[in-house]
């Protein structure tokens, strides 16, 4: 049995003053995380207040842009099937996202996973993982 | 302070319809508060607090205080999703024990079944700040649960056939409720062999879609005396809400082992203590991590714990969901935390269906979780006692 992820129409994400240089990012291809210069935690989803100790200068960082599948589940009761996920990147933040390029059969918890940008609907595109 | 002690439960009122094409949402909220009214043996003008939840229409609950005529001296709106009813109680108690009202209404009403053609349910509740980062990923209410369920599975080794233990419990529980959505007893077979909706969860690990609504009061102890109603007392209560925390969390873990340990420390029991436990069931999973997480079993060993129908009543060691819960009976407004109470209360008071009442069950726990286990949710717990 084999489910070949397909691509589905993906709504465009909102974009707000504090988060238009993830999606500027996003547009070249980089996936970027926020880093609090004081207490030095990364976060995710962005945000100009540090989550942790609520510092508010918090600064853009590059991720690699490589991590492992945490969760997954495959929603099939929907024309095209596609993997909701979480995905923990090497830095150690976990972000939600779909699994892709791949047979959803086959997606594994601890699978080591890779950013890949998939375009929206009429905005920039957003970050999603593939199996390496 | 404690709400120990400081309030009673006086009225129930579940609404008997699980579809209801020909009323409003307003009108479901009416005739919930009326029937637990009567149940209490008051009228509409001994209201003084009103509480409700995003179900309620209008802004805040002014639309539907002025829907119903109340006149209020105390209102309060907290929104935690399905588990707002258990927090409006525990609210309701610390307003009654600081003088602010002295019969609390609590209602909640929906028509999902009525006003939804099928379909995953997925939620967008505006513009919130994780929106632009997780709707692209298209989140439904039933992968939600499910990246929650892979998850235990993976790191606790629980089974699809234990999950389906939840539902086959609750099944034989829902054979005696005539107004049941689902009314035949089904076995782990029937379960595991439902089709997939999203990995784990199949068709019959989920609770049903309905229409209707239900409503308590909560009164003072000075009010309880003046009632003929079997007394059931107030004892503990915990809230908690949980969130991704920055994107470092776990999961496996609901807001209830955090609510939970905080009720049981209010009331001065604990989990070996409690007779008879509604525990929230939006999903099968949802029951075996908040059984986990308030403390009837080691973490991870939910799984084994829900098995050999041990949620049974009659049968099993921790009788729950006696009416057929979420998963068989009825979740209105797409919100359970309501009938997890009115059949603790049921429980509580001897009034159960004869075939699943728990023999002098006199300390009962209600527990509700809204919004969901794979993103943020609310916990709440109550602890009652019958006096």
């Amino acid at each position: 049995m084999a489910t070949p992820a397909q691509d589905r129409k993906i709504a465009a994400p909102a974009i707000t003053p504090d988060t238009q240089a993830f999606w500027d990012a996003a547009e070249q291809g980089t996936l970027l995380l926020k880093k609090c210069p004081k207490c030095k935690e990364l976060h995710y989803y962005p945000r100009p207040h540090c989550p942790f100790c609520f510092h508010d200068q918090t600064e853009w960082v590059e991720a690699k842009g490589t991590g492992v599948i945490y969760t997954f589940s495959v929603t099939r009761r929907v024309e095209i099937p596609y993997a909701f996920a979480y995905v923990t990147l090497d830095e150690g933040v976990t972000m939600m996202t779909n699994i892709v390029d791949c047979d959803l059969d086959a997606i594994r918890i601890g699978q080591k996973v890779k950013v890949v940008f998939k375009p929206t609907t009429d905005g920039p595109p957003v970050p999603m993982f593939a199996p390496t | 302070m404690s709400i120990k002690g400081k309030a009673y439960i006086a009225g129930i009122y579940e609404h008997p319809t699980r579809k209801a094409p020909d009323k409003t949402v307003p009108q479901l909220h009416a005739e919930v508060a009326r029937g637990a009214l009567q149940d209490a043996g008051l009228t509409k003008d001994d209201v003084d607090g009103y509480f409700c939840a995003g179900d309620a229409p209008g802004l805040g609950g002014f639309s539907m205080a002025e829907y119903m005529g109340l006149k209020l001296r105390h209102i309060d709106t907290t929104e935690t999703g399905g588990s707002a009813y258990l927090v409006h109680v525990s609210h309701a108690a610390q307003a009654i024990a600081a003088g602010k009202c002295s019969v609390a209404l609590v209602t909640l009403a929906g028509r999902p079944r009525s006003e939804r053609a099928g379909g995953l349910l997925s939620i967008n509740f505006g513009p919130a700040p994780d929106a632009p980062f997780e709707l692209p990923f298209a989140p439904v209410t039933a992968n939600r649960y499910g990246v929650s369920a892979m998850r235990h599975m993976y790191q606790y080794g629980t089974t699809s056939e234990q999950l389906a233990w939840v539902k086959v419990a609750a099944s034989h529980h829902a054979q005696y409720n005539p107004n049941a959505v689902l009314q035949d007893v089904v076995t782990v077979e029937d379960v595991v062999n439902s089709p997939m909706i999203s990995d784990p969860l199949r068709r019959l690990d989920c609770c049903v879609v309905s229409d209707g609504g239900g409503a308590v009061i909560v009164v003072s102890p000075e009010v309880m005396k003046s009632l003929k109603k079997p007394r059931v007392k107030i004892i503990g209560a915990g809230e908690f809400p949980k969130h991704l925390n920055g994107g470092k969390m776990d999961l496996t873990v609901s807001g209830a082992a955090w609510s939970g340990p905080t009720a049981f420390a209010e009331a001065g029991v604990k989990p070996s203590d409690i007779k008879y436990a509604s525990i929230y069931d939006s999903f099968t999973i949802t029951v075996v991590i908040t059984l986990e997480d308030l403390g009837f079993c080691k973490k991870g060993e939910g799984g084994k714990f829900v098995a050999d129908g041990n949620l049974i009543s009659g049968i099993g060691k921790l009788p729950f969901n006696t009416d057929g819960g979420g998963l068989c009976n009825n979740h209105p407004a797409d919100r359970g935390g309501m009938t997890k109470i009115i059949e603790a209360v049921r429980q509580l008071r001897g009034e159960a269906h004869p075939k699943v009442q728990v023999k002098n069950c006199d300390l009962a726990l209600a527990h509700g979780t809204g919004g969901s286990l794979g993103t943020r949710h609310g916990s709440a717990t109550l602890i009652m006692e019958r006096e």
